[in-house]
């Protein structure tokens, strides 16, 4: 698996560090209560399909990527830098 | 049918005709007490004690593919209770119970083999943490034996002792672990079950379950709807799908986790060997092959094989451990779809759907907990009360934050235990 980081260009998987779903990027109010905060923290809607992820490329130029993949077949057809998702 | 020496022996001499079937192929019924989706591992354990314990024997096990053609089928057999946690430390003592008197209850050879399981340390703080590791298994009523170096060298004088960046300074050894086969563990279950009237239906997908007023009513099929009074998600690494029909989300995130077996060789690995350093674990099946396997590929996956680079991962960390192997060739690599949970432990519960249940969340660990999982299931779905050695696998523990059982302590990271 490549990933085609914004910044580097297509690397290895290898250079690549994967949090989880890309929902980590929308973090509730401290205030929000405990519904939203076990949704951010626990809960997924794991698809088997398009997800939406981060990456970070930790040995190449350190950007956090949201990274658009197709969990069944590995596909993957959109990467940008999270700074911009947010 | 059942299964002796003097059976065998007769059926050798009179060319084996005698043989049935292990299960029937029924049709599905229009309405059972109990459906269980999913007739992997976990769903058959608890439909047989269903019907063996419980004597609830109006019960369909739906499963989308074959029998033993999910993960019961995938994995690397290993069978274990050394656990430490309140929570799991109960469960898991309570499975190799279950393990130890399996063939018995269900007449049928799983191959079960206490051939011991030695996780071996390589620091001063590594065999700290053991040794707590292994009073807790004491303490749980398991067995546990702390080895210093030449303990291990008297059982695995292959592997390299003297590496110089890991150096192994011993091993907890639990001689009660093994490994069973896992094919036949999943064909016995299923004969248990069959023979005492459970309709295990193979090919037959759900795509829908049916809910009236927050009650579950029964389950829309690939081959026409069913009713049924209680319901039964036992999907391991397709549970999200499941749930989602059902308009849930569950804490899982799905992994992939490959497995690799060598050419068969003579018997060289008397043991589970695990490598405190790189994660990395072996063993050798009854055929020869040397079955080993190591870390996730890390990254979300419903592809049941993986990539290259934990390929070469595991097989660095082999070589590290015990050169030997490394002249052995390596004949076929598989992976396996994990329901990773967020603490690392399993989800055996309803839900907030009166008559849904829910177990999920096993992680790459299901296979030593077929037998438990199915009996602590059977006694929820026929009692509606927790089975004491299950009282710890709440679905709420995480929205809650009360009774979270990291065994690992890396957090909420579904991919990190």
């Amino acid at each position: 698996m490549r990933i085609q980081c914004p910044i580097c260009g297509s690397r290895d998987r290898r250079e690549f560090y994967y949090k989880g779903d890309a929902l980590a990027l929308k973090r509730p109010a401290p205030d929000a209560g405990a519904e939203a905060w076990d949704d951010y923290v626990y809960l997924r809607d794991n698809p088997a399909g398009w997800h939406s992820e981060l990456w970070q490329h930790e040995a190449g130029c350190g950007a956090w990527l949201v990274v658009e993949r197709n969990i069944t077949s590995h596909e993957i057809r959109k990467v940008t830098l999270a700074e911009d998702a947010t | 049918m059942r299964f002796s020496g003097l059976k065998i022996l007769k059926e050798g001499l009179t060319g084996n005709k005698g043989w049935r079937p292990h299960w029937r192929d029924p049709q599905p019924k229009s309405e059972y007490d109990i459906i269980i989706i999913g007739g992997g591992g976990h769903g058959l354990a608890c439909a047989h004690y269903l019907a063996s314990q419980h004597g609830i024997t109006n019960v369909a096990v739906l499963e989308r593919g074959y029998i033993g053609g999910g993960n019961v089928g995938r994995n690397t057999t290993i069978v274990r209770a050394n656990y430490s946690l309140p929570g799991n430390s109960e469960f898991y003592s309570h499975s190799l119970k279950l393990w130890e008197g399996l063939e018995q209850d269900l007449n049928y050879n799983v191959m079960h083999s206490q051939r011991g399981i030695i996780n071996l340390f390589h620091s001063d703080g590594q065999r700290d943490d053991f040794a707590r590791r292994g009073n807790m298994m004491l303490s749980q009523g398991d067995d546990a034996e702390l080895l210093d170096t030449e303990g291990v060298r008297k059982k695995l004088p292959y592997l390299d002792f003297e590496q110089t960046r890991f150096p192994i300074f011993g091993g907890l050894f639990h001689a009660r672990g093994g490994t069973a086969r896992h094919d036949a563990v999943a064909w016995g279950f299923a004969r248990g079950a069959d023979s005492r009237g459970v309709d295990l239906i193979q090919k037959c997908e759900v795509t829908g379950i049916d809910i009236q007023n927050g009650v579950v009513t029964g389950v829309q099929t690939s081959r026409g709807p069913i009713r049924a009074k209680k319901v039964a998600m036992m999907g391991a690494g397709r549970s999200s799908q499941i749930a989602d029909m059902a308009g849930m989300r569950l804490p899982i995130e799905s992994h992939v986790l490959q497995a690799f077996v060598t050419e068969g060789l003579k018997p060289c690995i008397d043991h589970v060997i695990t490598y405190g350093m790189g994660h990395f674990y072996i063993s050798q099946s009854d055929k020869g092959g040397l079955v080993f396997g190591g870390d996730l590929d890390m990254y979300a996956s419903y592809a049941a094989r993986g990539n290259l680079p934990l390929v070469e991962h595991v097989v660095e960390a082999g070589m590290t451990l015990m050169p030997m192997i490394g002249k052995a060739k390596m004949l076929r690599s598989w992976g396996g779809i994990m329901d990773m949970s967020p603490d690392g432990s399993p989800i055996i519960d309803r839900t907030h759907i009166d008559g849904l249940f829910v177990s999920c969340g096993w992680c790459y660990g299901g296979f030593k907990a077929v037998p438990a999982g199915g009996h602590v299931m059977a006694h929820l779905l026929a009692t509606d009360q927790y089975h004491p050695n299950a009282t710890g696998f709440r679905l709420d523990r995480f929205r809650s934050g009360v009774g979270i059982i990291d065994e690992e302590a890396t957090g909420s990271q579904h991919n990190l235990h």
